[in-house]
């Protein structure tokens, strides 16, 4: 299955298809390791709902679900 | 002297190190023009003293935030004799990528692999020979924290200083290689040092470099449109982005050695954030935590102690330190420290005042009470300044800061600023000035701009006399209202103020988007002491530097123009109406009529106005100097010490005249205009040039002048609620309609 970070649900994970968004986002999220082929997964949510906690290059990243909803994965199955 | 620069990755311990490194010779200054920090030192266990830079803790060299640029353009112009890339090697993918840019540079660099200690505790290992091989540059295992390694790795670098070292690329797709291999032979026949780094971000068509280089422009352009990548089309900036990762994960990757193969494996860190961050518990444990800083810093009551002492045994009555531990209650270790404090000045100031008895009555005034009394007043709010300030810098060290603004950045996100806003603001209620400093951890200028601006509407302790003096005056002499409720209903008016005002600002001159929440949760660990120390130290410093140099000055200036009079006559406090402030204010005093003190007092209102000015040098003179004021008019002494000036205040209604919105007003105008001269220097300390700060002063006169006045007006006549609603409403639709044509347009 093939959705966008900010869809995920709390424990799934994902393999990275595609970044896009606006040019300074997308580069900050490459910078931060978010690249195609990375593994994400999604760790929690902040007490409102947003933004997201998710584990990427083994280290703890957070992030809007504005920005989340840049990135498309292929979601892991039985995660 | 050699130069060696120290670049990686925040939270890679590159403080630690730096201070490591150079003990006590080290010293924090400003980037030019921009307000991050500059640290420098001398490390001086080689052959020669070795000079350290401590660049700005980057993620990338990419072009889009201050301490990226400044690192970037460190490495490029400068020309450090080698750059020591601290690495955290519990996180070698990301902390490598920047690595694989300043491989780029024709730069010496050595690779310190910090954190080693929590690697070997997983149970995982890294082989640094191997990864040395394949780096092509020295990497020397460190533990920062615990000082170990570092002499080796300087001897490392020193070695690698002087060999020097040709910039290569890791990039190994196919037809980026080519674009990067023919820019970089045009770059050479132009002459064009570090071609290597330059001709890797021209194909990125990195927004520096395109300035830079507008001729060779043209070629990437040309390239891309016959190459177009089969996933990443044109996008070169994420090609390049691709190609390092795939590089890292293909060749460093494998030297490090797992115990533990799961690939999302559960930290210590993530057990505390189960609790920390929680769904529900997340804000109420944060609110607690928060609760005990104030307490820490401020209270007189301290852990609520007081009902169970017996009266009188902490406040060692008849003693030199008498009430400093506490009278009641057990003091907060801040409050005990500013007692300390006032126990040190009081001495000085009392030696001084018999050693200058015999003088003229000037003399000692302008010396006791102008430069002592100035110098005084301000040193005296630094232990609670300094106290504030650390257990702020524990939550930012131990890793909790990000996690508060975690939690918050929904909340705040509907103001225009991020999550890490809320603590500057919030701190405000203690002391502006430590509130100001720590908007350095703010991303964005503008954000950090006007959170500095609204920070002082978040009424500080030193205004809370004025609060209860005037309510409490209200109260008595107007016999309406609650104390509790006037000063709870000010303190709204302030913050509810700031909001706006933040709004106002975001939408208007300081546009810009929300900035980005793209952020690193690092892992939770114990603060260290000797960073607290050192960051401690440095704040007191510069602090002190400040308050003996604008802040005295200006102090003095206040002090001369209240005691004496136009024809340079020495005054007593008793004369102040004669003075050169009394005259400037009975001047100026038009300009207050439109907040309830000006001519409607019958040529009495100018009182309000210089006890105002006055309290530009601390805010606790507001009242002092009311006090001063209501004795110069009842030729009696008014002791404001048993009252907290209440009936100063009282005297100064029944001879004026002045009503109740105006004694309103006249809070409000205390609480929202330029704050006290050290806010003000640590203000000034956080803008990046003389243009902003003296819009900020204006922002803040202006302010204080609409709130005081709307205040004024609707408590004199209720329906001009009306007036300022609408007026508010329509500023809101004008913006709102100016913004979207804009936006359209640029469309």
């Amino acid at each position: 299955m093939i959705k966008t970070l900010d869809k995920f649900h709390i424990g799934e994970s994902g393999k990275v298809l595609a970044v896009s968004g606006e040019r300074k986002i997308k580069r900050r999220l490459y910078d931060m390791g978010i690249t195609n082929g990375a593994e994400i997964y999604l760790r929690k949510k902040a007490p409102l709902g947003d933004p997201i906690e998710v584990t990427v290059r083994s280290y703890e990243l957070s992030l809007r679900n504005s920005e989340a909803s840049c990135i498309t994965l292929e979601v892991n199955p039985n995660a | 002297m050699h130069r060696f620069a120290l670049a990686g990755n925040p939270n890679s311990g590159k403080t630690t190190l730096f201070n490591g490194l150079t003990g006590s010779t080290a010293h924090v200054g400003n980037w030019p023009g921009v307000t991050v920090d500059k640290r420098e030192g001398v490390y001086k266990k080689l052959s020669e003293p070795i000079a350290i830079v401590d660049l700005p803790g980057i993620y990338s060299l990419s072009p889009y935030t201050p301490e990226e640029v400044i690192a970037r353009n460190y490495i490029l112009d400068e020309k450090p004799d080698c750059v020591i890339n601290i690495i955290d090697a519990t996180n070698l993918e990301r902390n490598l990528y920047l690595t694989t840019q300043i491989l780029e540079i024709d730069v010496p660099i050595v690779l310190a692999l910090n954190m080693m200690d929590a690697v070997e505790k997983r149970g995982d290992y890294i082989d640094e020979k191997e990864l040395e091989k394949r780096l092509g540059i020295p990497v020397v295992k460190i533990s920062a924290l615990k000082g170990v390694g570092l002499d080796k790795l300087m001897e490392r670098a020193h070695e690698a200083c002087e060999k020097g070292r040709k910039g290569k690329t890791v990039i190994e797709d196919l037809a980026l290689q080519h674009l990067i291999g023919d820019i970089k032979i045009a770059l050479e026949g132009q002459g064009v040092h570090n071609p290597t780094f330059h001709a890797v971000k021209l194909a990125e068509l990195d927004e520096l470099e395109v300035l830079m280089h507008k001729d060779t422009v043209n070629m990437v352009e040309a390239f891309k449109e016959t190459h177009k990548d089969e996933i990443f089309g044109d996008d070169f900036e994420a090609l390049v982005a691709d190609a390092r990762y795939k590089y890292i994960t293909k060749y460093f990757s494998p030297t490090l050695k797992r115990k533990n193969k799961e690939k999302f494996i559960v930290t210590p860190s993530d057990k505390a954030d189960k609790i920390l961050t929680h769904k529900i518990w997340g804000i109420p444990i944060f609110l607690v935590v928060l609760f005990a800083i104030f307490h820490l810093t401020f209270s007189e009551n301290f852990l609520f102690l007081g009902g169970f002492l017996s009266e009188g045994w902490v406040s060692l009555e008849g003693t030199a330190f008498e009430g400093v531990f506490g009278s009641g209650g057990i003091n907060s270790p801040g409050v005990i420290l500013m007692g300390l404090m006032e126990v040190l000045t009081g001495t000085i100031a009392d030696a001084v005042g018999v050693w200058l008895s015999t003088s003229p009555e000037w003399v000692s005034g302008l010396i006791c009470d102008g430069v002592l009394g100035g110098i005084f007043a301000i040193l005296g709010f630094l232990p609670q300044i300094l106290v504030l300030f650390l257990f702020f810098s524990i939550l930012e060290d131990s890793g909790y800061m990000a996690r508060i603004a975690f939690i918050l950045d929904r909340a705040l996100r509907k103001f225009g600023l991020s999550g890490r806003a809320f603590l500057p603001m919030i701190m405000g209620f203690g002391c502006s000035v430590p509130a100001m400093i720590n908007t350095r951890t703010l991303a964005d200028e503008k954000e950090k701009l006007a959170t500095v601006r609204v920070i002082p509407f978040f009424s500080c302790g030193a205004k809370l006399p004025i609060l209860t003096a005037v309510s409490g005056a209200i109260v008595a002499y107007f016999g309406v209202g609650n104390v509790d409720l006037i000063t709870y209903g000010m303190y709204l008016i302030g913050m509810i103020t700031a909001l706006f005002a933040v709004v106002l600002m975001r939408e208007t001159t300081l546009k810009g988007d929300t900035p980005p929440f793209i952020m690193e949760l690092p892992s939770y660990h114990a603060p260290q002491i000797r960073n607290l120390v050192m960051l401690l130290w440095d704040k007191a410093k510069h602090f002190i530097e400040k308050a003996f140099t604008i802040i005295l000055a200006s102090t003095i200036i206040i002090w001369v123009i209240s005691h004496f009079n136009f024809s340079w006559k020495y005054l007593p406090d008793e004369l102040m109406h004669e003075s050169i402030l009394g005259g400037i204010g009975q001047l100026i005093q038009p300009l207050f009529t439109p907040i309830g003190f000006g001519v409607q007092l019958n040529g009495m209102g100018w009182v309000f106005a210089v006890a105002a000015i006055t309290g530009l040098i601390a805010k606790e003179n507001v009242v002092s100097t009311l006090g001063t004021l209501a004795a110069c008019l009842l030729g009696s002494v008014v002791n404001i010490e048993s009252d907290g000036g209440i009936s100063a205040v009282s005297i100064m209604i029944q001879n004026t005249g002045i009503t109740l919105p105006a004694l309103l007003a006249f809070i409000a105008f205390n609480m929202t205009t330029i704050p006290c001269f050290a806010a003000v220097a640590a203000a000034k300390g956080e803008m990046a040039n003389k243009k902003t700060f003296n819009w900020t002063l204006v922002f803040w006169i202006a302010t204080s002048y609409i709130v005081a006045s709307a205040i004024y007006f609707i408590g004199t006549a209720w329906w001009a609620m009306f007036i300022y609603i609408a007026v508010a409403i329509l500023t809101v639709i004008v913006i709102r309609y100016i913004n979207a044509k804009r936006v359209s347009k640029e469309k």
